[in-house]
């Protein structure tokens, strides 16, 4: 029998908690249909995420595709259908499209697995950032580089960490609580996740205390690595000092919890633990504008 | 004894990285991009004389992430000063304010300092983990070329015991190079 598991018609980092506790609720091989009919939103985090889900599967899952054209042009547009028609079994035809560029979007949606993909990921993202932040966001002209560091190294975390394939993507819009334009980067992947990542270099010194939240703390906040080597650990610490500087927010999901760094325009919940297991890690920043 | 002349070996790191990755990329990303370079930056700091001057020359280099910053500056830097890789001295060449981003934050996780000459400015300077008294030992040195520690000590108004400490110190760190009782600065060109 094929489990539903219902799409919130609004689809972004809050509601996609919804999607992961229904996928929780079946067994690790039941038959999903994952219905997105009446879904007309989905912000980048949301839609890798997706992904990921499908990725995490040992039976392909099913996907009805949004029903509203504008929402399916746009998921077209941002590359989701384009890995999604491997990933799981599409119900409905993902709209042709003529042309897919976007304005909003600034990277679609990109498959990475190796260090050879960050580097492109970096070189195509330079060539649009400079035009938009400038313009869009009223940014610093050395933010560019800064920028595009963040993403370099939100990358990384998956060719170093996740033991397999993830995605990344780009996209500006305007943030309704902030009314600001702001930039969103997902950087998403199904893999081992920081817990298990970390644990050969961290868990003895927790013994039962290592959790997700305690691997995420440790990541996240202190800057530790898997890795020994004392200049390992720096992506996270440079990426949170940009966004210091920024008033940028970054959260990151990973298993059962989940850690943000929150600036004052938001009201997110710093470290949230016992949620429903969901694989790899997924990764949000945000940078808001400049006000003009 | 008298100095002998600096062996100046030139590292194009752009030069590098493009041989590296068989391509035109000039944006130094990724851990593993740094390792390949950094190994090849290794090989021709090989092929220099004991106490040689290493430019690291960065300016054909887009983008610097923190990564490659720490697996070719910091690294390069840290075994300099641990002296495995004989006794070498770096310059780090062709330095924008971009690339100074990511160069300063992994300075600063392993308390180093480098010697950079800028695109912009052209001059050398001291940056990284560096305490006020050194800074001005180091400049001292660095615009009298061969200089004493008496003559640092003339100019900077410390005391002779103190300009000692700080140029050995220094010297420790590689940013100052050491001749019996002459010091002088890395800065890329034969005095």
């Amino acid at each position: 029998m094929t489990a539903v598991i219902s799409v919130p018609e609004e689809l972004n980092e809050k509601t996609f908690e919804a999607v992961i506790e229904q996928v929780g609720a079946q067994p690790a091989d039941a038959a999903l249909l994952v219905d997105a009919r009446h879904t007309t939103f989905g912000t980048p985090f949301a839609i890798t995420s997706l992904l990921c889900l499908a990725q995490s599967r040992s039976v392909k899952p099913a996907f009805a595709i949004p029903e509203t054209h504008s929402t399916a042009t746009y998921w077209a547009r941002a590359g989701f259908f384009h890995f999604a028609e491997d990933l799981f079994e599409l119900h409905g035809k993902p709209p042709s499209l003529r042309s897919r560029t976007d304005s909003d979007v600034w990277l679609p949606i990109t498959s990475i697995a190796r260090s050879e993909d960050v580097h492109s990921v970096v070189e195509r993202i330079q060539d649009r950032a400079e035009a938009i932040l400038e313009n869009e966001l009223k940014a610093d002209p050395r933010m560019i580089g800064r920028f595009a560091m963040t993403l370099s190294e939100s990358c990384q975390n998956i060719v170093e960490h996740a033991g397999r394939g993830g995605w990344v993507m780009v996209q500006s819009y305007t943030w309704r609580p902030l009314g600001r334009r702001v930039v969103q980067i997902a950087v998403a992947d199904a893999g081992v996740g920081f817990r298990e990542s970390l644990a050969p270099t961290h868990a003895r010194r927790f013994g039962d205390r290592w959790s997700d939240g305690r691997a995420l703390e440790e990541a996240v906040v202190k800057g530790q690595s898997r890795f020994t080597d004392p200049g390992r650990g720096q992506g996270f610490a440079g990426i949170k000092r940009f966004l210091s500087q920024w008033e940028g927010k970054i959260a990151v999901r990973s298993g059962t919890a989940r850690i943000a760094i929150v600036p004052t325009w938001d009201s997110d919940v710093p470290l949230r633990e016992g949620l429903s297991s969901f694989p790899g890690a997924q990764v949000l920043i945000v940078i808001p504008g400049r006000n003009a | 004894m008298p100095m002998t002349p600096t062996d100046m070996v030139h590292i194009d790191v752009g030069a590098i990285l493009q041989s590296a990755l068989r391509g035109t990329r000039s944006d130094l990303v990724t851990r593993a991009t740094g390792r390949t370079v950094r190994d090849r930056i290794e090989e021709r700091m090989a092929s220099g004389q004991r106490g040689a001057v290493a430019v690291i020359d960065f300016s054909r280099v887009g983008l610097l992430d923190f990564s490659c910053a720490d697996e070719i500056v910091a690294t390069l830097m840290r075994r300099c000063c641990a002296g495995m890789s004989s006794e070498h001295y770096l310059l780090f060449d062709g330095i924008t304010d971009a690339h100074l981003d990511a160069i300063e934050h992994v300075l600063q996780h392993h308390r180093l300092a480098l010697v950079v000459r800028f695109t912009d400015l052209g001059g050398h300077r001291l940056v990284g983990m560096v305490d006020e008294s050194e800074r001005v030992v180091w400049e001292a040195v660095a615009r009298g070329q061969r200089v004493t520690a008496t003559e640092v000590a003339a100019e900077t108004g410390l005391s002779e015991e103190d300009a000692v400490i700080h140029l050995l110190a220094l010297h420790r760190r590689r940013l100052v190079m050491r001749d019996g009782p002459v010091f002088r600065a890395p800065l890329g060109a034969i005095a």
